[in-house]
């Protein structure tokens, strides 16, 4: 297992490394390399690679465990038997075509998004909180879906993403008839 | 923090930074258009940002074949996805927000 947060700094994923105290690589992405490598858009997001470095399962959404099942209907255990199978062999993963079938591969538009994030991010990092702001706001109405964007970006803007800011986005996005999280269908 | 930027005009291409000319950085953005790339411009600030094809990405992921990354952990040493090659990997994104 490796982990990633994709978070503004060390210290905002400090806590729940800490507390977790993982055995695995736990690691932490700043810049969001990973979500432009793998069109990321929320988490979490969990992906099976198999022992070749093939991608086996893409982009699903999975819960480690039920803490926020009653807000986002996703039990953890449908997940954690279906992983388990596979680990131990007793059960094969999806096929290459079926994994094609299921990915979501990224636009133009998304790919202008992770631009303008990636120099909102270093804007951001070096001072520059109102410059940022205008290029974090561009990207996500070039990728209204791209939640790493529009919600990640929340603590680098000084706005709490837990907050009112972000129950109202939630909620326009929900009442315009779309889903906040995409699992896999199977 | 003003002062270490001013007169200088910066280009992050593969997540690197690098101080360039004006000049060179007008020409670096350019390329990167004319290349299909996407490019990101704070004229004010005097920083581009030269991204990813949205057709190198779905090349990649099409494949198959996992993208490889390089990543820190809180102690700053340095992890790749290739070092697993050989284990099964759950790989999870996540975050504090």
């Amino acid at each position: 297992m490796i982990t990633v947060a994709l978070d503004r700094s060390d210290d905002d994923a400090r806590p729940w490394i800490e507390a977790a105290k993982p055995t695995h690589p736990s690691l932490i992405d700043t810049r969001h390399v990973l979500a432009d490598f793998y069109n990321i858009v929320n988490v979490p997001t969990i992906l099976w690679i198999d022992e070749g470095g093939r991608l086996v399962r893409p982009n699903d959404v999975a819960f480690g465990t039920d803490t926020f099942k009653h807000i986002t209907g996703i039990a953890a255990a449908r997940h954690h038997a279906a992983l388990r199978a596979w680990v131990r062999g007793e059960a094969a993963a999806l096929p290459e075509a079926r994994v094609r079938a299921l990915q979501s591969l990224p636009t133009e538009a998304d790919q202008q998004a992770r631009a303008e994030f990636g120099l909102g991010e270093w804007l951001s990092a070096h001072g520059r909180g109102e410059a940022a702001a205008r290029h974090f706001a561009r990207a996500g109405e070039l990728a209204p879906h791209d939640f790493t964007i529009r919600r990640g970006t929340m603590p680098m803007r000084g706005v709490d993403p837990m907050g009112p800011e972000f129950r109202t986005m939630l909620g326009e996005w929900v009442k315009a008839g779309n889903p906040y999280y995409r699992p896999l269908p199977e | 923090m003003r002062s270490p930027l001013q007169n200088m005009f910066t280009i992050i291409d593969d997540g690197g930074a690098s101080q360039v000319d004006e000049r060179t950085w007008t020409e670096l953005a350019k390329r990167a258009e004319v290349a299909g790339r996407p490019v990101a411009i704070d004229a004010a600030e005097r920083v581009a940002y030269l991204g990813v094809t949205a057709a190198d990405r779905a090349t990649a992921l099409s494949s198959l074949e996992a993208p490889d990354f390089t990543l820190p952990d809180l102690e700053g040493r340095q992890h790749s996805l290739s070092q697993h090659r050989g284990r099964k990997v759950l790989l999870v994104a996540y975050a504090s927000w």
